[in-house]
């Protein structure tokens, strides 16, 4: 947790977070995860070694069903809040470029 | 309280209405006038359901005029938490991305309340997707405290708060990932109760944290709370988190409700509330004092690493927001950009402009904790410090039968203050956010009031899948007390 939070690496984020976000927001977002990444760093006050992580706080084992068939939505419901559709299909821009012979 | 049919609990007025003393008609339309004389104001719901609440009150009105089953909620008027999934209406989360999003199915909670006989008046204002503790980072209006019009109302489930405190509605539902519900309930003036993890079904719940997220109610008693908690809780198929009844049974919330816990053994954490305004320190220390006249015996006990919950929580709940919020990428529902250049651009434009700064920022800060380079450092760390959080009220809980703190250092704070400063507002959140990261219940209940007027909540602590306790220690201060008779300026 040396080595600060700039804004190269604020931007790497927001590619990973699938963001596009706007030389201002990414200036404000710097100092701003800076601040408070200095200060979660408090965390290292404490000795951890040999504390298990704990993702869940209480016990949670795999839950099994019949497997039986039930209903479902449907496909009306299923595309009623769609941004674009396509008869029965969700549209979205060509991803495939027409190079890659697909 | 401009109408004394606003004041009545959820549990006498649902009485009255199976009785046939008053109608579910007219306390729903009491409810409207309130929602039309303060909602201008108060701005605490995103959306209403006037014509459709005063069909279903008519209907229960019926029911109750043949003799039928009304329901354990028959015809009380109550509102929902716009994160929470309803066929009626659009469920927005606050957030533009979500702004005409109308869900297929009713979450598990909504559906209790419905078959309980409830009649839902409105989706309650949030702080977008849950995420802050004011309720000022909602992308759609702006809530304020009943009580003082330039305070915050909390967050987030600020807009459940303020309508319950307002009486434009008699309980609502909130959810609390780190304190949203028990906060506003403290700066509002109002009780509110977040069940042990698994406790209450987070099916249709829209996920924020979801190792942390929890449904619960807002009500005016504990009483009500009770009756709320009796409707929504229990296992749920559709939950995998949701705990079987048969490790943890659901109890009759209400059976014991007002027998006094005889021997009652209260810890406290002295330095730990050292942070504290004085106003809340004192109200606090008063409040115990009662627990003292009623025979309980105080006890200090140790609990060194809750000072680390708010490092451990920010890390946490960013980390599993960034993870839950990757699914609002303007392909299947919510806001999608328009002309994108490429597909690309579909998620990462849409994304830009869908959600506000606080959902940015902690996608942004729970992608930096997950990444190549930083996992063990911040993630990995956060949960391991989470197990010696849980583990200071595992070793508390030997010695005491509940702990007693403060909900919020301070009473509610001034519309503003701490917007453009996002750790200060953070901070805000270090006497709920341990309950989260260990999965235990929390209540805070009406304790007093400052120098301004503005309400201080005391928050009870209780060991997992003890909310019958809970609300009985709740309800021996209630029951000798009046803060929770005392209403805001506004609606007086």
């Amino acid at each position: 947790m040396e080595k600060k939070i700039d804004e190269a690496e604020v931007r790497k984020v927001a590619k990973l977070s699938r963001l596009e976000l706007s030389e201002a927001e990414v200036e404000e977002f710097t100092g701003q995860l800076r601040a408070i990444l200095d200060y979660v760093a408090k965390m290292n006050e404490l000795d951890t070694e040999g504390v298990e992580p704990l993702a869940h706080c209480l016990p949670v084992s795999n839950v099994f069903r019949a497997d039986c068939v039930k209903g479902s939505l449907g496909t009306e419901k299923t595309l009623a809040n769609a941004p674009e559709r396509d008869g029965e299909f969700f549209k979205v821009p060509k991803i495939l470029d027409d190079s890659s012979g697909a | 309280m401009s109408s004394e049919l606003l004041d009545r609990s959820c549990r006498d007025l649902r009485d009255q209405i199976a009785g046939g003393e008053v109608s579910s008609v007219e306390a729903t339309k009491a409810v409207f006038e309130a929602i039309g004389k303060y909602e201008e104001t108060i701005g605490a719901y995103i959306s209403t359901f006037e014509k459709e609440a005063l069909e279903r009150a008519g209907e229960i009105d019926k029911k109750a005029a043949a003799g039928e089953e009304v329901g354990a909620l028959g015809g009380v008027a109550v509102a929902v938490k716009d994160n929470m999934c309803t066929t009626f209406g659009a469920t927005t989360c606050a957030s533009k991305i979500l702004e005409s999003f109308r869900s297929p199915y009713n979450a598990t909670a909504v559906e209790k309340l419905l078959n309980a006989g409830a009649v839902i008046v409105g989706k309650t204002n949030l702080d977008e997707f849950a995420m802050g503790s004011s309720t000022e980072n909602s992308g759609l209006r702006q809530t304020i405290n009943p009580w003082d019009t330039s305070c915050v109302p909390g967050g987030s489930s600020g807009g459940s708060a303020a309508a319950v405190a307002a009486g434009m509605c008699f309980a609502a539902l909130g959810s609390d990932t780190g304190g949203s519900i028990r906060q506003p309930a403290s700066l509002c003036g109002v009780v509110g109760l977040k069940p042990t993890y698994g406790r209450v079904s987070r099916y249709g719940l829209v996920a924020y944290g979801s190792s942390l997220d929890q449904i619960g109610p807002l009500t005016r008693t504990v009483g009500d709370c009770a009756l709320m908690m009796n409707i929504i809780a229990g296992h749920d198929a559709a939950d995998s988190t949701s705990v079987d009844e048969e490790r943890a049974p659901v109890c009759d919330y209400l059976a014991k409700l007002d027998e006094a816990i005889g021997g009652l053994k209260v810890g406290v954490v002295p330095e730990f509330v050292a942070g504290a305004d004085e106003d809340v320190r004192r109200a606090i220390a008063d409040a115990i004092e009662v627990y003292k006249g009623l025979g309980a015996e105080v006890i200090e006990v140790e609990m060194p690493h809750l000072d680390y919950a708010i490092a451990a929580y920010y890390v946490i709940a960013t980390a599993e927001a960034s993870s839950n919020l990757a699914r609002y990428d303007g392909v299947h529902y919510g806001h999608r950009t328009e002309e994108p250049s490429d597909y690309i651009e579909v998620y990462s434009k849409s994304r830009e402009e869908g959600f506000g700064k606080e959902v940015k920022r902690r996608i942004m800060l729970g992608t930096y904790a997950l990444s190549s380079g930083y996992y063990d450092a911040y993630y990995l760390k956060a949960l391991k410090v989470r197990n010696l959080i849980r583990g200071d009220f595992t070793n508390a809980f030997e010695k005491c039968d509940c702990i007693m703190m403060p909900v919020s250092p301070t009473t509610a704070f001034k519309i503003g203050e701490k917007v453009d400063d996002p750790l200060k507002m953070y901070l805000s959140d270090i006497y709920t956010i341990a309950a989260n990261l260990s999965g235990i219940p929390g209540i805070s209940i009406p304790c007093g009031f400052d120098g301004s007027n503005l309400p201080i909540g005391l928050q009870i602590l209780s060991p997992a899948f003890s909310e019958d306790r809970l609300l009985r220690i709740a309800r021996m201060f209630e029951s000798t007390t009046d803060y929770h008779k005392k209403r805001p300026v506004i609606v007086d």
